[in-house]
């Protein structure tokens, strides 16, 4: 059977597929249940300086498998209250990356001194929030404001800090190669989609945020692009996101430059044995196509002849 | 996702509690909960307090800003409903005891009719804090339930907490279940009572809902989700919660005592 072992940014994971942030990270027993349902590792609901309810609800609104929009806000229990739930996740075994955000690199150093100080084996850098001068614009939406906040954090603590990139920009590459220099030990791609839903008979937006964000299976294509495209311009590690039902998706994304990846919204639509599934069938995959170790396959499509410059 | 559908009948059941009727043909059991949109105001999780047939029914309790709001929703109004979500009460116990508090009719006064219609026996202990806000009551007689009533302040039935008529219940005589609903500290009093005559629980949990499909977490109840592994929970199930009775969270997600 193939080896499903992978290791990212110093970080030994005994499977390449963590939950990702934002499902089931709210509480301590849920991250350990993603980790005794078979997760690699657990990231943990982003988490701010102070306690946020997020926003009203509706909050959320699914179409069919293939896509499932939120605007949640980050409701998330603060920095001060959180420690306790990762605690719980650690007693029972799991390897946790906290995620946390903020609305500028001097909030997001702050925050990620005490994050570290949790015992997570690595950072996971929101950069798709909303500025703290409320531009409306995403804090990591530049390569610019994405060193400057990646250079703050690395600063500060000694842990691996991946930086997650917005697919919401024409250059995820460019915002890759600016956390490469702010010192981040690896990337992941990608966050959610700007996107929005309409009630024609209310006539109103769906989401009381109106504008969310995308996720599921009818974004993946969109993630590709950008691991694509990273892979071609940073040396760090890249983590995929967006869109993972199947190990034929995984794969995908490791063939276009992954070494590791996140699930998110195929647990909403299926349940926490996604990642048992995953698992097991990721091993039958890599059999059948010749694989030894995962890690053989990474970034293997750009390999291929005659492929043009991108 | 949702479905836009008119408000067709309020009924104002207690002083506290307005029942809404809509139409909404999905078929869903008693124990299971909508999600209902307040177009502009706010989505919640309500039980269903009427489950059979095209018009379904949530009835509800002015507890803060958006239950208040909900109850004055007139008929006509448009509301966006989406479900039914959540798991049901098994139905197959032919002896069962209700004990129902706070709001919790509304919860198992469909519940009792589905037993009814089964021909099971269903004896209630409704309680509230006075006679006009005892929830269904002429309901859960009409459909040949015994009924013992218990008010704080005496002004109908034994005065004190409806625990106290359901330990005395079951003294006397043999269930198979216990169904509850109503404040947690009074469902954890049931599940004590209960316990010397191993009669099993069954408790309709709530917890803050945001996305009512087992992803954001916001309804986390130990190792379980209230939206998918409940709202009902066997007693042997909370009994691996340890904030059960003791802590719920807040919006925001942080852990409040009750």
């Amino acid at each position: 059977m193939a080896d499903l072992a992978v290791r990212v940014a110093g970080v030994s994971l005994r499977n390449p597929f963590l939950l990702a942030s934002g499902v089931w990270g709210e509480s301590g027993e849920s991250l350990a249940g993603a980790w005794r349902a078979g997760a690699g590792g657990v990231v943990t609901k982003s988490i701010g300086s102070v306690p946020r309810p997020g926003y009203p609800n509706p909050t959320i609104e699914t179409y069919e498998r293939w896509g499932l929009l939120n605007a949640m806000g980050l409701p998330n229990p603060g920095i001060e209250e959180y420690p306790r739930e990762i605690e719980v996740a650690r007693k029972a075994g799991a390897t946790v990356i906290g995620s946390v955000f903020a609305g500028d690199a001097d909030e997001f150093a702050r925050l990620a001194r005490r994050m570290a100080s949790t015992g997570v084996v690595a950072l996971e850098l929101n950069l798709s929030c909303p500025h703290a001068e409320g531009f409306g614009t995403e804090v990591g939406g530049t390569p610019e404001d994405v060193e400057k906040i990646v250079r703050a954090v690395t600063k500060v603590v000694s842990v691996p800090v991946i930086a997650k990139i917005t697919p919401n920009t024409n250059d995820a590459a460019a915002l890759a190669l600016a956390a490469q220099r702010g010192g981040a030990a690896a990337v992941s791609a990608i966050n959610t989609l700007r996107a929005i839903a309409i009630d024609v008979r209310l006539r109103r937006p769906v989401l009381s945020h109106g504008v969310g964000g995308l996720s599921g299976p009818a974004i993946k294509p969109v993630g590709l692009a950008c691991v694509w495209q990273i892979f071609n311009k940073v040396s760090i590690p890249i983590i995929g996101i967006g869109g993972i039902a199947t190990a034929q998706d995984a794969l995908e994304y490791v063939m276009a430059g992954a070494r590791a990846l996140e699930v998110g919204t195929q647990v909403t639509f299926e349940g926490i044995g996604v990642f048992g599934r995953l698992a097991r069938e990721l091993s039958g995959l890599l059999d059948e196509l010749g694989f030894a170790r995962l890690d053989e396959a990474i970034g293997i499509a750009h390999r291929a002849s005659s492929m043009p410059p991108d | 996702m949702r479905s836009v559908v008119a408000v067709t009948d309020r009924v104002v059941e207690t002083p506290s509690t307005v029942t809404l009727r809509f139409p909404y043909p999905a078929s869903a059991d008693p124990g299971q909960f909508v999600m209902v949109w307040i177009p502009g105001d706010d989505e919640i999780p309500m039980s269903l307090s009427y489950t059979d047939g095209p018009v379904k029914g949530v009835t509800i309790k002015a507890m803060g800003g958006t239950s208040r709001r909900v109850q004055s929703i007139h008929e006509g109004a448009p509301v966006g409903i989406r479900g039914p979500y959540g798991n049901r009460f098994d139905l197959s116990p032919r002896r069962i005891l209700i004990v129902s508090g706070g709001s919790g009719a509304a919860v198992l006064a469909p519940a009792a009719e589905r037993a009814r219609t089964a021909g099971s026996s269903v004896t209630v202990a409704l309680g509230a804090t006075r006679a006009p806000e005892l929830l269904f009551k002429e309901r859960f007689r009409s459909m040949g339930a015994s009924v013992e009533v218990a008010t704080d302040d005496g002004s109908e039935g034994t005065k004190g907490f409806v625990t106290a008529v359901a330990e005395r219940l079951l003294e006397s005589e043999a269930f198979d279940a216990v169904w509850t609903c109503g404040p947690e500290v009074m469902m954890k009093k049931v599940i004590v009572a209960a316990s010397p005559w191993s009669v099993p629980v069954f408790c309709s949990m709530e917890r803050h809902m945001k996305c009512a499909l087992g992803m954001c977490d916001a309804c986390a109840l130990g190792p379980y989700h209230v939206c998918v592994d409940g709202p009902v929970f066997p007693a042997a199930r909370l009994e691996k919660v340890p904030d059960f009775g003791v802590f719920h969270r807040d919006s925001s997600g942080r852990r409040v005592p009750f």
